[in-house]
């Protein structure tokens, strides 16, 4: 075993925990600095979700993807910030203070996974990995441009996750380059026979950039009312760029669109307020003081220890599973998600990805969206893949107002290795 | 005074046997060891920890289901019930909800009234919550202790249409399941807390009650009863029934209203996400049952010729019949009997579980009464010796042994005539009493013989060879 | 449109401690938001998502569990081995 010393320059705070040193063995992934966003269980390392309600929690295992980075021979270097609990878009929702966009610190960095994402813009690791529920690795990767990819629903196992939506969300690679990304996805993806909804398909792909014949789909709702047209703009053009690669452009249409953030909040809500609900202090979080009886003891120790967000979350998704008018939701929104992915079912006959601006707009500044739903609606090109449960990356294509825009590549059903091709040749050709 | 239908129907929860819990991979033999040792992240739910399912607990839902007559659903899935309580560590359980494994089938028992048929709604698959401890006696001073051993535990629901008549059905009900449960070798009778009741029972045209807390499934008719008569006296003051939830006080035999725990719950149930459906009707083909209750207690008619009463009883409990065939070679009908009749009594009387008593000493025993070696009196002696012996915690000794040594063998034959010829010659005053015609003379002289042979002769035999010896002489 | 009496039911079920101070604005946050979940009762519920993948289980073997230690050792509170929490009524 070797070990490397770790002591960055965290201005943007992209850090929650930095280990020091580090100790790591053989493998293709020797010795590269690898940050792991605070909702991925590391044993003996506090793991915290960015919440207080975990706060000095000390996971006695790992989650399989750390099994599989540390025998592959990842340097683990630190947790990283994080929208609390994942909910956000920003990482302003984190209960240990904001991580600063590396390219402009007045800017967020997206989120929910900001901190693996500066970490990896502001040069402080090599590469990091990520959680995508609802765009929450292609949005930061996004707005701190870099390359950010959500695999295949299962591809990647979710076993010591920390869920938040378990039907939506997945662990992925991060990085300044597709190359780096790849090699990052080939040790994380395959079958863990923990993970019921875990898929065999390991990854062993290496780039390329031949995209001669690819047709690509251009949905007409991902460059509508709410999307900044400048932002419209430069994604076209990288259509374009693809195009002169040898792509075919086909322009394709998603009905379904109208329904995705409402089917997608009421899932994420409504998972999420069940998989919150074991946070009491009982079996790990700070002690419980309160000496009230345990239903209020545990109503002001979840109180004290949820941000807002996350409190508000909570009482959407209980709304949505309640017996009465709101109750149906839950159900409705999956029928939702079979449209959606009816939709892409029905768009990849023609085409074999999809191309799109990842976020409406550049990164926020601080403070910009203060109303929920506003912040809500940012998530309406991502979610659609979370939704259907198809891969999609984020590769920056160009920048507007010095800040960098993302190119959204959706694909087939365990087809990661189409839209990273088509990610490489996109790269290869404006490097 | 009006008579007042009683409706009830029965929700049987039953902890399986398999080797480990329902979603991990801990044991499931935690017995009497020390708190939070058979835990691991699944069953303590800590973030992060997935579910995996028991295929073994399938299969044993399956074979209930089978041999409970019901249909297996095409699809089933795994629901959360979320509700808060320090025992249950995730907020939620993982059950089964509006997609359960088997439903609509039914169960034969002995009713009221006759045979009958009690209808199951549905089974379904389902995890234990934890332990809780309740501590402390000042208000403020209260605290709860919870052990998670327990929590994973597979448990399967069983639910039946409200066909049940009386607190009486109702035990003979859950006997029956309980039989039926044992020889399928899916759950463990002697372990404590595996099979829990709730139950729900009106009055014909009131309110439902529903009873919880049931923990041995001997309190089902106490509580029932408690609770008709509970309900009938309310009733008959022209008071109304209120719909309530009521917990068991086995130790005073009473129910009582339950507070905040029991209050109107929304579970919010939905699909468990990080778990697939089940496709697993065609699994009940591949399924052999075994030999059932009903099946054994005809087998024992026919191959025996027991009588009906003593098969019931002998096949009611897997082990009791299990013990019966080991001794049936002796003398089935007389094996019967003394399983049955005598055994048994002297076993509940003790409080004992027919684990107490070694076949192989029953059948010695069996032997003996068999030779005509010893009086049915001496055998119940013995019997009462050997079970004292393990009462007290003694090795008991062999029957042979015991008629050795208190010299309990029956007088032969020939000793018996002479000591006959004795008694006529002592007791002239009786003998023409009897040839009087005074039928009382008989039964002192056979008492007077008893008394010479320390009563160590067949009352019955000894009272035809006097009678026969006595008729001769004239 | 929710009342805050609906809010205050749903942070009751829901243990999110709620206080008098938040009731208003969380009510109009929430109402908002739930109005936008309207969108879906357009929907017919009984079309489901479909899974395709089924029977995923693994067979009944044991395998080592945690130590009482290990188990204890985020709790707040324990006493001889077992969790402590607050009072049951």
């Amino acid at each position: 075993m070797k070990t490397l010393s770790f002591h960055p320059d965290d201005a943007v705070h992209a850090f929650i925990t930095t280990i020091p040193h580090v100790s790591y063995g053989e493998g293709p992934l020797c010795g590269m600095t690898v940050a792991v966003k605070d909702n991925i269980s590391t044993k003996g390392i506090e793991t915290t979700c960015a919440s207080r309600i975990l706060k000095g929690y000390i996971p006695p295992y790992d989650a399989h993807v750390i099994t599989l980075l540390r025998n592959a021979g990842a340097a683990i270097v630190g947790k990283t910030n994080m929208d609390e609990f994942g909910m956000g878009t920003t990482t302003e929702n984190s209960a240990f203070g904001p991580t600063y966009n590396p390219l402009d610190h007045s800017r967020v960095p997206g989120g929910s996974s900001g901190g693996s994402a500066a970490a990896v813009a502001a040069g402080l690791v090599d590469c990091a990995i990520g959680s995508d529920t609802g765009g929450s690795i292609r949005c930061p990767a996004a707005f701190c441009g870099i390359v950010g990819l959500k695999p295949t629903y299962g591809r990647v196992s979710r076993y010591g996750l920390i869920a938040y939506a378990n039907s939506l969300e997945q662990i992925g690679p991060m990085a300044r380059d597709v190359g780096t990304l790849s090699r990052l996805f080939s040790v994380l993806a395959g079958y863990d026979r923990r993970d019921a909804t875990s898929v065999d398909k390991p990854y062993t792909h290496t780039p390329c950039a031949d995209i001669k014949g690819l047709k690509v789909g251009v949905p007409r709702e991902f460059f509508g009312e709410g999307v900044n047209p400048q932002v419209a703009d430069v994604v076209r053009q990288a259509i374009e760029t693809l195009k002169s690669l040898g792509a075919q452009a086909i322009p394709c249409t998603i009905p379904s669109m109208k329904y995705a953030l409402a089917a997608y909040y009421v899932t994420c809500t409504s998972e999420a307020s069940s998989n919150l609900a074991r946070f009491d202090g009982v079996r790990y979080g700070p002690p419980i003081t309160s000496m009230k009886s345990w239903h209020d003891a545990f109503s002001d120790q979840r109180k004290a220890g949820f941000g807002k967000e996350v409190r508000r979350r909570i009482m959407l998704g209980t709304f949505s599973l309640a017996a009465g008018y709101y109750g149906r939701y839950y159900h409705k929104a999956q029928t939702a998600r079979q449209m959606v992915r009816n939709d892409f079912d029905r768009i990849f006959k023609e085409v074999d990805v999809i191309a799109g601006p990842t976020m409406p707009d550049i990164a926020f500044k601080f403070g910009e969206k203060s109303d929920p739903l506003q912040m809500y609606l940012s998530d309406i090109l991502t979610v659609p893949a979370n939704l259907a449960g198809v891969p999609a990356l984020s590769v920056p294509c160009g920048t507007v107002d010095s800040m960098p825009v993302g190119l959204q590549l959706i694909g087939r059903y365990f087809e990661e290795e189409r839209i990273i091709d088509a990610a490489y040749a996109f790269e290869q050709e404006v490097a | 005074m009006e008579d007042f239908e009683t409706i009830i129907g029965l929700e049987i929860h039953c902890q399986l046997n398999t080797k480990s819990k329902m979603f991990c991979g801990c044991s499931t033999d935690f017995r009497d060891n020390e708190p939070n040792t058979h835990t691991c992240p699944i069953c303590l739910g800590l973030p992060g920890s997935m579910p995996m399912i028991n295929k073994r607990a399938v299969e044993y839902a399956l074979k209930v289901a089978k041999a409970l007559e019901c249909t297996i659903r095409e699809e089933s899935e795994f629901s959360r019930k979320n509700y808060f309580y320090p025992d249950l560590n995730k907020a939620y359980q993982i059950t089964q909800y509006d997609k359960p494994l088997a439903e609509r089938g039914k169960l034969l028992i002995d009713g009221d009234h006759g045979e009958k048929e009690v209808r199951i709604t549905r089974i379904h698959l389902e995890e234990d919550p934890g332990r809780s401890v309740h501590m402390g006696t000042t208000d403020r001073g209260k605290y709860t202790l919870v052990d998670y051993n327990r929590a994973g535990i597979p448990l399967i629901e069983i639910v039946t249409e409200p066909d049940i008549r009386s607190p009486k059905e109702a035990r003979k009900f859950l006997n029956k399941l309980r039989a039926t449960l044992e020889y399928l070798n899916v759950f463990d009778s002697e372990k404590e807390g595996s099979l829990r009741v709730d139950a729900n029972i009106s009055l014909k045209g009131s309110e439902r009650v529903e009873v919880k807390n049931i923990s041995s499934y001997k309190g089902v008719e106490k509580a029932l009863t408690f609770e008709v008569t509970r309900q009938k006296n309310l009733l008959r003051r022209g008071q109304p029934v209120i719909r309530e939830t009521r917990h068991f006080v086995e130790a005073r035999g009473v129910t009582t209203s339950s507070r905040s725990k029991e209050e109107e719950h929304d579970y919010r149930y939905f699909p468990e996400p990080d778990l697939l459906p089940l496709r697993v009707a065609s699994w009940v083909d591949a399924i052999e049952l075994p030999e059932l209750p009903d099946a054994r207690r005809e087998r024992f008619r026919t191959q025996y010729g027991v009588s009906l009463e003593h098969a019931k009883t002998l096949t009611g409990e897997l082990k009791l019949a299990d013990f019966y065939e080991h001794v049936a070679s002796v003398d089935p009908l007389l094996a019967a009997t003394w399983t049955a009749d005598y055994l048994l009594g002297e076993l509940n009387y003790r409080d004992f579980s027919i684990d107490a008593m070694s076949s192989d000493l029953f059948r010695e025993l069996l032997d003996l009464i068999k030779a005509d070696t010893i009086t049915d009196k001496s055998a119940v002696e013995i019997l009462r010796m050997i079970l004292d012996a393990v009462k007290e915690g003694r090795k008991p000794e062999r029957p042979y042994e015991i008629v050795k040594r208190l010299g309990l063998a029956k007088t032969s034959g020939d000793q018996i005539t002479a000591l006959i010829h004795d008694v006529i010659a002592e007791q002239k005053a009786a003998v023409d009493d009897y040839y009087a015609g005074k039928s009382q003379a008989l039964n002192f002289l056979v008492g007077q013989v008893m008394k010479k042979c320390r009563g160590r002769a067949d009352p019955g035999y000894l009272n035809k060879l006097l009678r026969e010896i006595l008729d001769k002489k004239v | 449109m929710i009342t805050s009496e609906d809010v205050r039911k749903i942070s009751k079920l829901a243990d999110v401690g709620i206080d008098d101070s938040e009731i208003s604005e969380f009510t109009a946050q929430c109402s908002g938001i739930l109005n936008y979940f309207a969108i879906l009762d357009g929907l017919d519920q009984d079309v489901p998502f479909i899974r395709e993948r089924y029977n995923v289980l693994r067979d009944d073997e044991v395998c080592p569990s945690l130590t009482q230690e290990e188990s204890l050792q985020n709790a707040g509170h324990t006493e001889k081995g077992y969790f402590k929490a607050p009072r049951v009524m």
